[in-house]
């Protein structure tokens, strides 16, 4: 496939244009395999009875989890992963993921700077649970 | 114990390689959901010039856990993992991890501020690929803070 036809060009972008939504569906499986993928086996994004200890209402979404589901709609609309040269969240309310069942996140990125000297773009996410947002702060910046 | 914060300002010695594999690649992908074909298929990654699969944007966490732990794990920097939350998370990237990379992380204590019963832990991961002839090229850097309750907290 050809990754170049796909790329968006700087002088089309205007700050607040939306370049997509995504849905992401987390159940305890999706967990399960990030802990594996990423190494990350701290309990309380598997373990009920540990997660209750701490103080949270269940087992939680791994923050880099939804940081790193998040970022993939801005990779595809970039046509290029490796053109992401910067990307940055703060972790502002935690995800429970039910038993059975899924949390049901909402992405939604829009340009919110353009800097033709440099040739980047700044995209700004959005992530909600339950309408509320779990992510602040989520700016990736595409060399374009 | 609270957290010692004698331990600002410490730079760690680089750590021991971390070799990026292609099934690791993939199977990091898979997990969150990166469906890109450079992150899965060599043909796809060469064709859009790079030299092997190319790592999703926050792959770099994993490289800079193994760092990280050197602090954490640390009995002395008085950091109680049961109390960490984790606040913030950035990745600045000189240029994409591909598979194939030896990397090799330098780690810094970059600040540790007390405030309202939390100690924000703040650490920068300097994350560089090995090179054929022994020097070490800039990759990645990583600055992530976690939130550390106190006892009483």
């Amino acid at each position: 496939m050809s990754t170049e036809a796909t790329r968006p060009a700087l002088a089309d972008l205007s700050v607040g244009d939306v370049i997509g939504t995504r849905t992401v569906e987390v159940d305890r499986a999706r967990l399960v395999r990030y802990a594996g993928a990423s190494g990350d086996f701290n309990p309380i994004h598997w373990n009920d009875a540990f997660a209750a200890e701490v103080g949270l209402p269940g087992v939680i979404a791994h923050g880099m989890f939804t940081m790193g589901a998040a970022v993939a709609l801005v990779e595809d609309w970039a046509g290029d992963p490796g053109a992401v040269v910067d990307y940055q969240t703060r972790f502002t309310r935690p995800v429970p993921v039910p038993n059975p069942g899924v949390a049901t996140l909402e992405v939604t990125g829009a340009v919110g700077a353009v800097d033709a000297d440099a040739g980047t773009v700044r995209i700004d996410l959005t992530v909600t649970f339950e309408g509320a947002r779990v992510l602040g702060k989520t700016q990736a910046v595409v060399r374009l | 114990m609270s957290v010692n914060p004698a331990y600002v300002g410490r730079e760690y010695p680089a750590n021991a390689p971390y070799s990026v594999g292609r099934e690791k690649l993939r199977e990091f992908s898979g997990a969150v959901g990166a469906s890109h074909p450079v992150h899965h298929d060599l043909v796809a990654a060469r064709g859009a010039g790079y030299p092997d699969l190319v790592a999703p944007p926050t792959f770099a966490v994993v490289v800079a856990q193994r760092a990280e732990s050197q602090l954490i794990e640390d009995p002395e920097a008085g950091i109680d993992f049961s109390r960490v939350v984790h606040a913030d998370e950035r990745f600045t990237h000189h240029r994409p991890i591909v598979a194939g990379d030896e990397l090799v992380t330098v780690l810094h204590v970059d600040s540790i501020v007390e405030r309202a019963g939390l100690a924000m832990v703040t650490t920068r991961c300097e994350i560089a690929a090995l090179l054929p002839d022994g020097g070490t090229e800039p990759v990645s850097t990583v600055t992530s803070t976690l939130a550390v309750r106190g006892e009483g907290a």
